[in-house]
């Protein structure tokens, strides 16, 4: 993750510099990256590049993920917690052919995961950085149309707007029915945005070993939480936070505990619910665990496509 | 003491020589560039009292009313505050998160329009509760609960507490908007206009409505008004502003009475003719 003022070459389209951006811009990024650790949860404002894919493509988290890539670095890249979506796959062969790097679908071997939708099933440690890739940065937008107001509200920690959102969501639907983007505090002052992450994995966010960076390409906006910072989701005391539960264990490896995408599998309503992090379940597959769909020829396709990867 | 301020008011005595006013305010001026908004405002606001400001369309009493609420910096003068804890505090001079919290938490401002006083997005409810989660209520049952109540108390059905106030009435926004401040029970609340807007037969059950939860709650209020018969039916005191300047002041019945200034006489005069 050192700076490389080098250059990768394609056949194609000339010289890039290491990574796409030149050095000053990295430069910048890294300083409001520096100043995102500094005050956790805090949105540092950042001169926003523009990048050879359209917003809503993760150019926020491509850009953090420019800045603190270095030559030795190992990159994964997941969408909806699986490597091989177009988003994926196109900023994986983006980073391959700019910064030359080496590439993975496995959680264990990336030094660098960026992400748009899901953490990591498996533990991530001190020698890793997950760089997510937002969409919408503030929280207080929902209620509270003005920059200027949310500002001052970050600010003066006013977060009572926060909870007036969870309340409606309560008295609409007799509870917190948030599953994506829900707010947590950090480090017990700045109210922060995960999105478009699900609420499941919230938890994992809390006294995470591995840095995480948070970047907004279109609002121009970078965060990050340090390893090791307490993250805590709000709620009110009687209707406490939850995270979803699934009723039965993934059908291809039998994970527990873990988020599930519901696969439909046929036109006649056959249907089975998978790990969406797609390395966490080849990785137990190829470690023996079954779940009670593996066999299933009308599943095959889905395990094929892991082990083709593997 | 008139017999007006002691049927609004039993316990009310304005002008009592031991007491602590609420509110102070020394040579307030306003200018918005070059032209005046108001200028060289002083009067002492005393505790339960409801001070009326009148004065014809232009003549300042927004600017002044802002100025007092923290909403717009004086050009000159200054506003000190009885805090709490009985500390006397020039409201400029206290940090800006000091401010915003004495504005959600000891003080109301109920605006003309509910538009502007209210989320009009979220559930009644929530606009309610809204003060209460602010002061850091986590118990969701609890702030429901005091939501209801205060419905109750200003007469909306309980029934319409999960409506957003799109649905309502104007009369209906207005109490709303009125609960909504009234909930963490303010020592001050600053109206513009409460009842302006509003049909006649609405504006009579408000200000009924207004006068019970100021006399029930020993609520201080300065309340803008151009209607004579609202500062009539509320207000102990009345202050008459004309191009920027308070050019009368005294108990309510007695300047409406018994104007002395030839230009509250023809404000006074006008009003029983229309
Ligand atoms: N934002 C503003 N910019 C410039 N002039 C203003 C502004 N607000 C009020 N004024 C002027 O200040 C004077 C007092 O206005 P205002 O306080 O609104 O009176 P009132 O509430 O009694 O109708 C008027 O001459 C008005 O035109
Ligand atoms: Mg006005």
């Amino acid at each position: 993750m050192s700076a490389h003022p080098d250059t990768a070459t394609s056949p194609d389209e000339g010289h890039y510099n290491f990574a796409y951006l030149d050095e000053q811009t990295k430069r910048m990024i890294r300083r409001a990256i520096l100043k995102g650790i500094a005050v956790p949860g805090y949105q540092v404002p950042f001169a926003s590049r523009e990048m050879p894919m359209p917003y809503g493509w993760g150019t926020g988290g491509v850009q953090v993920t420019a800045a603190i890539l270095g030559a030795d670095d190992t990159l994964k890249v997941i969408d909806q917690g699986s490597d091989d979506t177009t988003n994926a796959v196109s900023i994986r062969g983006f980073f391959e052919k700019t910064a030359g790097v080496e590439t993975t679908t496995r959680t264990s071997e990336a030094s660098i995961i960026q992400t748009r939708h899901r953490i990591p099933e498996a533990l991530l440690t001190e020698d890793q950085v997950l760089v997510y890739q937002v969409p919408i940065p503030e929280p207080l937008r929902f209620l509270e149309p003005r920059e200027t107001e949310t500002r001052k509200m970050h600010a003066l920690a006013e977060y009572g707007l926060m909870h007036v959102k969870l309340y409606e969501d309560i008295a609409r639907n007799g509870h917190i029915a948030t599953t994506y983007a829900y707010p947590v505090e950090v480090n017990d002052r700045y109210v922060m945005d995960p999105s478009p992450t699900p609420k499941f994995d919230n938890p994992k966010m809390h006294e995470m070993a591995a840095l995480q960076l948070f970047g907004a390409g279109r609002e121009k906006r970078i965060y990050a939480i340090p390893p090791h910072t307490k993250v805590k989701s709000l709620d009110f005391d009687d209707h406490p936070f939850e995270v979803q539960k699934f009723e039965k264990p993934c059908g291809l490896c039998g994970a527990e505990n873990v988020y599930l995408d519901e696969v439909i599998l046929d036109d006649k309503g056959g249907r089975m619910f998978v790990c969406s992090d797609s390395d966490h379940c080849e990785d137990r597959r190829s470690h023996g665990h079954l779940g009670e769909m593996a066999a299933d020829p009308a599943a095959s396709h889905l395990a094929s496509t892991g082990e083709e990867r593997a | 003491m008139t017999d007006q301020t002691t049927m609004l008011e039993p316990n009310f005595v304005p002008y009592q020589e031991n007491d602590e006013p609420l509110l102070r305010v020394s040579g307030v001026t306003r200018y918005y560039g070059d032209r005046l908004g108001c200028t060289d405002i002083s009067f002492n606001l005393w505790p339960g009292e409801v001070l009326a400001i009148v004065g014809e369309s232009g003549s300042g009493k927004t600017t002044l009313l802002n100025c007092l609420s923290t909403r717009l910096a004086p050009t000159a003068g200054a506003i000190e505050y009885r805090m709490r804890d009985g500390s006397m505090r020039d409201l400029y001079q206290l940090t800006e998160a000091d401010r915003r919290l004495l504005m959600r938490t000891d003080w109301g401002f109920v605006h003309q329009s509910p538009a502007d006083g209210l989320r009009m997005t979220v559930s009644a409810g929530a606009n309610v509760g809204e003060r209460l989660m602010a002061v850091g209520n986590r118990h969701y049952g609890n702030i429901r609960a005091t939501a209801t109540d205060w419905l109750e108390r200003v007469e909306i059905a309980t029934d319409r507490i999960d409506d957003p106030p799109r649905a309502f009435s104007g009369g209906m926004r207005q109490r709303l908007q009125i609960a909504r401040n009234l909930v963490t029970h303010p020592r001050l609340v600053f109206m513009d206009e409460p009842t302006g807007g509003l049909d006649v037969s609405v504006q009579a059950r408000l200000l009924d409505m207004m006068r019970r939860l100021v006399a029930d709650l020993g609520l201080s209020v300065i309340i803008v008004t151009h209607d004579l018969a609202v500062a009539r039916l509320l207000s102990h005191r009345i202050m008459v502003m004309r191009h920027g300047k308070v050019i009368e002041t005294g108990l309510t019945d007695q300047v409406l009475d018994d104007p002395r200034e030839p230009y509250s006489q023809l404000l006074v005069s006008s009003i029983l003719q229309a």
